[in-house]
């Protein structure tokens, strides 16, 4: 007979963020917003524009979260946490940590330039893109996040997206803000570990955190954890920081790097694609990988 | 102490003896001097404030939503397409209920390129829930920006302070500015009884239905129709403490009027001299000036316009398929009430066309002719 094992909680148990929230079965939002609350703690503000987020944590006059809640407009999530951040402060509250949560819609494109004004300026807030890879709370429409080959309903199979993802990592590193972080929520305890790193940092801190939709993916919401694992293990989406700009560390190296097939084959989106087209992806994920690596061997 | 300077200073002293804590700006002409003299005041120390040099516009006006609602006495200033550019937050700033408080340089809508003053700008915003000023003089700038800050938080709702382009904003003028210590007593520190804060978690603003927004709404209406009585008694209160008098409109010489220009801005302190001329001819002109445009006076426009002859409203704007927009409002103040006067409405100096004393004589004399107005819209000074 076995010995009973004593489980070890690699997190923090407590929960900033409870239930009767809104979002989909299956979000991978509400997991990362639960484990970056984990980390940060209650004193924390955000600062969360148009996104799936402004209507996950609950219609007014109620809110599923225990941290105040700024609801902002779509393009303003780096200016508002900016004046929050100031606000705070010249009312004698420098501790709180504001954040400034967007989705990839309102950070690769309407919010960039405010994005990139508060990182020139390197403002002390930490600034998340959750990235579900296309706009999912007006109904799936393509992001500059959204991949090459994906469907959206603005992207239809006989057009789907040819270009590649933007990549908002290596332009936030262009602005040398002190860090960077990418995360999965197939990967809390990595997020966590960053996440706590980050609050520490002074300045502009910026978090590209991969968050799964079953809805726009068409995939199956018990396989949203399983989807994020798999795209950190082919590296589709790797986990890496960034300090300062250039000082690139690999979080997880890959012996066995797997192959995309996988992956995109459980996604409704990507059902269109032909062999050839999944090789290509292949091929551009490949040649991102050996550039990552160049990067951290530089 | 009595100093020399521009307007665009004497909004800069304004947000300084308020002691604003947050200012975050874009630079725009003729705006500019305004924000340099407020960011070496923070730079030197004289004020302890924060100034986010953010940019864009846009990002100007949601960084002092942001500093607001944290608690933090905001301040901005802007001109025409900077204004514009923070249409969509000049609403979120008035219906988040942030007492922002903002100096607007009145300049022209662009195409074509226009640095030169008219009122297109700020009017075009008369809708969003900002309060708005207009003045005469550097000194009412400086005393309407620490007046704006009180009547502001006390009801929630923010406020612009407006000043022609380069007819005030870069001209010297003689400005008395009081002691900190006496504004202090004026002014007391922002204190919201409900801001962003952990110590007090809540969601503001967050997706709002139909049983519950227009609540919203009608709360925000409710509190702007507080406002006129309190800018006079605020304005009274300022005049013991400052010897200056902060009305909703300036009456020069009304009181037994038969004829009167209804101005704003500048062109109301021009104004008077045409008042003055016209009088030694004989004719017993007014001029209303009308300070504050939103909320709109409309009790006082009936009380002075009730009693006179013929009104001239000279705008210095067009709503474009409509008419001049003071024209409008003033008819709507006096529509419907027994033995008003016929109201006429004028349009000059767009674009920073001069409004001059012959200006206004020009609209008297065609008033003069007439028993009532033959068109809507009469252009003044327009090559047809």
């Amino acid at each position: 007979m076995k010995t009973a094992k004593k489980m070890t909680l690699t997190l923090p148990a407590e929960e900033l963020m409870a239930c009767g929230h809104l979002a989909c079965q299956g979000c991978g939002a509400t997991l990362a917003m639960r484990y970056m609350l984990k980390a940060l703690g209650q004193k924390t503000a955000l600062c969360i524009p148009a996104c799936c987020w402004a209507v996950i944590d609950g219609p007014y006059p109620y809110s599923s979260m225990d941290v105040p809640i700024y609801h902002c407009a779509f393009e303003t999530a780096a200016a508002t946490a900016t004046g929050v951040k100031a606000g705070l402060e010249m009312t004698g509250d420098a501790e709180t940590t504001v954040v400034a949560w967007a989705g990839d819609g309102g950070t690769f494109d309407i919010g960039l330039q405010a994005l990139s004004g508060a990182a020139e300026r390197n403002e002390d807030i930490i600034y998340v893109c959750y990235d579900n890879e296309a706009y999912m709370n007006t109904g799936i429409q393509r992001s500059s996040a959204t991949p090459y080959g994906a469907w959206t309903t603005t992207t239809p199979v006989k057009h789907f997206k040819t270009r590649p993802k933007k990549d908002i990592v290596a332009i936030m590193a262009a602005h040398r803000i002190p860090y960077i972080a990418t995360a999965s929520i197939s990967h809390p305890e990595d997020f966590f570990k960053k996440m706590k790193k980050a609050k520490d940092i002074k300045g502009t801190r910026f978090f590209h955190v991969y968050a799964p939709c079953p809805t726009g993916w068409k995939s199956r919401p018990e396989d949203t954890v399983k989807l994020a694992r798999m795209a950190v293990q082919n590296a589709y989406f790797p986990l890496y920081e960034i300090e300062d700009g250039d000082k690139v560390t690999l979080n997880l190296k890959l012996k066995d790097k797997k192959p995309v097939t996988d992956y995109v084959r459980i996604q409704g989106r990507f059902r269109h694609l032909t062999e050839a087209q999944v090789a290509s992806i292949q091929a551009e994920v490949d040649a991102r990988w050996e550039r990552l690596l160049k990067s951290c061997a530089a | 102490m009595k100093k020399v300077m521009m307007g665009n200073h004497a909004l800069s002293f304004g947000a300084m003896l308020s002691r604003s804590q947050v200012i975050a700006a874009y630079p725009i002409t003729p705006q500019t001097q305004v924000v340099e003299l407020l960011s070496e005041m923070c730079a030197d120390g004289t004020l302890d404030a924060k100034f986010i040099k953010v940019e864009s516009e846009h990002s100007a006006m949601a960084a002092c939503i942001g500093s607001s609602v944290a608690g933090a006495r905001s301040f901005t200033a802007t001109s025409s397409q900077g204004l514009a550019l923070m249409h969509e937050m000049l609403h979120w700033a008035a219906g988040g209920r942030h007492p922002i408080v903002m100096g607007n340089i009145n300049r022209s809508m662009a195409p074509g390129w226009s640095i030169w003053t008219d009122q297109n700008d700020s009017l075009s915003e008369r809708d969003t829930g900002w309060m708005q000023y207009y003045c005469a003089s550097n000194q009412e700038v400086l005393d309407t920006v620490i007046q704006a800050f009180k009547v502001s938080e006390r009801l929630m709702i923010p406020a612009m302070v407006i000043l022609d382009a380069f007819a005030l904003s870069h001209t010297y003028e003689v400005v008395y500015v009081p002691d900190q210590a006496e504004v202090d007593k004026y002014l007391p520190p922002f204190k919201p009884a409900i801001r962003l804060t952990p110590s007090d978690p809540r969601a503001f603003g967050g997706l709002t239905g139909a049983e519950h927004y227009m609540e919203l709404r009608y709360k925000l209406q409710k509190d702007m129709e507080k406002a006129p009585a309190l800018i006079e008694e605020t304005g009274r209160e300022f005049e013991k403490m400052f010897g200056r008098n902060l009305g909703l409109v300036d009456a020069y010489k009304c009181d037994d009027a038969d004829f009167v220009f209804v101005t704003s801005g500048t062109a109301g302190f021009t104004a008077r001299v045409a008042v003055d001329e016209l009088r030694r001819s004989g004719v017993k002109a007014g001029n209303l000036r009308i300070k504050v445009f939103r909320p709109f006076p409309f009790a006082k426009v009936r009380e002075v316009l009730g009693k006179v002859k013929k009104a001239a409203v000279v705008d210095r704007n067009c709503s474009y398929g409509a008419h001049g927009i003071f024209y409008q409002e003033v008819k709507s103040a006096l529509f419907g009430e027994a033995g008003v006067p016929p109201v006429f409405g004028y349009i000059a100096g767009l674009g920073g066309r001069d409004i001059t004393v012959d200006t206004f004589k020009e609209v008297a004399a065609h008033a003069l002719a007439k028993d009532k107005s033959d068109e809507e819209i009469v252009w003044i000074g327009v090559k047809k």
